[in-house]
């Protein structure tokens, strides 16, 4: 087991910059994701660190060891590729075991690590099953036996679910988190799905056209967002912004958006007028007619136990999330009350979060 | 008045069926998902309707005319593929009017204009009408390719899981588009999937559909609250519905013949329980950002519910359980009346 630490890592593929400056650690046994769109460098650095592909420069290090120039089998790591590939005519204890029998290990050993792995997977009985007749997920179990049975010092995984359906990805994504509790193999892992680093990661970072915006705990990142871009990527549907301009004065602890003066977590730091947005999570909204600030409902969307109604202020849209069995009708005008002690500040010509109570040593950059 | 209409089809390929005794009757104007795991017959049911495949027994029609043996081309639909296919040599311009210039149709060049601009406002894909298709996101690309099926004014439009290649955030966006287009052109739709949450928010009517069989078919809110087995209720809601033995909470007035009932956040009355004397135990509190999911423990059996964005809960408290108005199933899975 490993810890994985990446220094001022930078590739430049001719003429685009895929990855600019990337400084994280992964802690020994952590699950780590990296989070953002595609073309954001979160795969590039991913290839990095397997050694798919070669830095322009900085370092990466495993245990402490610099391996930035080894070649990806010198590294003793596994690799889980979105599509995940066995060999079909072999059964499942074979493919399991096949990368234990390259690296010429005993044959009672081979067995014993296969059964192993076969158990922790919980697909010890169709060891003699043939692969081709699996179904998906057991397929995806495989694939993952055959990385695990080799005991490496990390795993490294790019969208091992991104080609599930959505019902077995989320049984998936509980078996994974599950398996990483057994066994505490440092573990990093690509997704372009919050929900999947969300459930899963111990520490995400969320990147952006090769920069880390953010890297933190999925509560912190969540509850608080340092920019504007991770407050819009995290969550479905993501924060809301009410757009407004004020200047800002330590120790108060309320913003006037329009006409509505809004509790916020205690300010921090004094501002001249600029260009503000107030952020507020769809779950930090609710209806209450006696708030001033208002707009009309423009639509609901079911989702069974909760429903997402959107409505439209002068300031912009804001979707609430509130219980299905309210009953709101389209074009209806109402008030928006927000959880007061949830509001994050932004400054809307950087992005970057505003220090408040809520945010006690923001940093900027 | 019905836009399409199968009546009893089914489809095998050699001896497996994949669509069997089918009924299905789409409105003018409305949107219905087909929703469905892997296998269902969902795709199938699409492609019947597109003509890519015809039916071993039963009838489509199409617009008031008898389809079932017409060739793809005959039928008034048009088909969005999960992977879009647009011209990489054309404009986004020329690949929208594609199939306007078509030789049977004998569109003016003025006409086709207009209609290629009207359709790129549409998916908000004006401003790049010049752009070559391969200078396109991901995500642009779909909108052309929803373009090209939207520039055609056909009975219906046929999508097979047109979203699905596209990031989590990008999917989200687009799903919302779809609707409003969908409204605003008042468009007649079949749309599949395996999305509980496209399905939920898209359609006017989801048919959920089970090795080749037509489950049930009603509103979202019809096919949520009162679903017709266990099969449909575990195929909507987040976190799943619990399915639980009867007798492991204390369950009255639930109706003669109840094997497992059935427990969504809704039908859950959880509280603290006092001096420590509760029927379960909370496990963990999971939490996903805009939800938190509070595991408990009751008996053998783990329960997962929404958890209130203020619960006091932690793990290891004990709670104590009761159900309010859940749903009932008898020993086959079918849901009993009564109840809910």
């Amino acid at each position: 087991m490993a810890e994985i630490r990446v220094e001022s890592l930078r590739k430049e593929f001719s003429g685009f910059t895929a990855v600019q400056n990337s400084n994280f650690v992964v802690e020994d046994g952590e699950f780590f994701v990296m989070l953002g769109p595609s073309g954001c460098g979160k795969t590039t650095t991913l290839r990095m660190i397997a050694g798919l592909e070669l830095p322009t420069s900085g370092r990466i290090l495993l245990d402490s060891e610099d391996v930035t120039m080894k070649r990806a089998r010198e590294r003793d790591i596994a690799f889980v590729f979105q599509l995940f590939a066995l060999y079909p005519h072999m059964n499942v204890r074979k493919n399991i075991g096949f990368p234990l029998l390259t690296q010429g290990t005993p044959r009672s050993e081979i067995r014993a690590r296969v059964d192993e792995t076969a158990r922790l997977l919980r697909i010890d009985h169709l060891l003699d099953k043939p692969v081709s007749g699996l179904a998906g997920g057991d397929r995806q179990r495989v694939a993952l036996g055959r990385a695990i049975v080799r005991r490496p010092k990390c795993f490294l995984m790019d969208e091992p679910l991104g080609t599930l359906d959505s019902e077995f990805r989320d049984l998936m994504v509980h078996e994974l988190r599950d398996l990483h509790d057994r066994i505490a193999a440092t573990t990093v892992y690509v997704t372009h799905d919050q929900l999947e680093a969300m459930s899963m990661a111990d520490k995400i970072a969320v990147m952006n056209h090769g920069i880390i915006e953010q890297f933190g705990t999925p509560q912190e990142i969540y509850d608080r967002p340092r920019t504007m871009y991770v407050a819009d990527f995290m969550g479905s549907p993501p924060m809301n912004f009410l757009r407004f301009h004020s200047g800002l004065e330590a120790g108060s602890a309320s913003v006037r958006v329009l006409d509505a003066e809004i509790a916020v977590p205690e300010i921090r730091d004094s501002r001249a007028p600029s260009d503000l947005a107030l952020g507020v999570r769809p779950e930090h909204v609710h209806f209450d007619d006696a708030s001033r600030l208002r707009g009309a409902v423009v639509g609901a969307e079911y989702l069974g136990t909760t429903q997402i109604v959107s409505v439209e202020t002068s300031e912009g849209l804001v979707k609430a999330r509130i219980p299905a069995s309210e009953i709101v009708r389209t074009g209806e005008i109402v008030g928006l009350a927000l959880t007061a002690s949830r509001l994050s500040l932004f400054d809307r010509a950087s992005g970057d979060a505003i220090v408040t109570a809520l945010y006690p040593e923001a940093r900027h950059g | 008045m019905a836009d399409v209409v199968l009546s009893r089809v089914s489809k095998s390929y050699g001896t497996s069926p994949a669509v069997i005794d089918l009924d299905l009757s789409i409105e003018q104007g409305e949107f219905v998902v087909l929703l469905g795991p892997t296998g269902a017959g969902k795709t199938t049911t699409l492609r019947l309707v597109a003509g890519l495949e015809l039916p071993t027994t039963g009838s489509v029609s199409i617009g008031g005319v008898d389809a079932t043996n017409l060739p793809p081309s005959a039928r008034d639909v048009s088909f969005v593929f999960q992977q879009y296919s647009l011209y990489p040599h054309l404009s986004v311009r020329d690949n929208l009017a594609f199939p306007l210039k078509s030789p049977g149709r004998r569109m003016s060049k003025s006409d086709i204009a207009r209609r290629v601009e009207e359709t790129a406002e549409l998916v908000r894909i004006g401003h790049k009408l010049d752009n070559r298709a391969t200078q396109l996101s991901g995500g642009e690309m779909q909108r052309v390719a929803i373009g090209r099926a939207l520039v055609r004014q056909p009975a219906i439009y046929l999508m097979d899981e047109p979203l699905s290649s596209l990031d989590a955030k990008l999917r989200a966006d687009m799903r919302l588009e779809l609707k409003r287009i969908q409204r605003d052109l008042g468009a007649t739709l079949l749309y599949v999937t395996h999305d509980q949450i496209e399905a939920m928010t898209m359609a006017d009517r989801i048919g959920i559909l089970s090795a080749g069989r037509l489950v049930q078919l009603g509103t979202p809110r019809e096919i949520y609250a009162t679903p017709a087995n266990v099969y449909v209720a575990a195929r909507l809601g987040q976190p799943s519905i619990n399915l639980l033995p009867r007798g492991l909470l204390p369950d009255a007035d639930l109706p003669a013949g109840t094997a497992t009932v059935g427990a969504r956040t809704e039908h859950l009355d959880i509280a603290a329980a006092a001096n420590g004397n509760g029927n379960g135990t909370v496990e963990r509190i999971e939490h996903l950002g805009d939800q938190s999911h509070l595991h408990l423990s009751v008996g053998d059996r783990t329960v997962v519910t929404l958890a209130t964005p203020d619960t006091a809960l932690v793990a290891g408290d004990a709670v104590t359980i009761r159900y309010r108005n859940p749903l009932a199933f008898d020993a086959a899975g079918e849901r009993l009346q009564g109840a809910a």
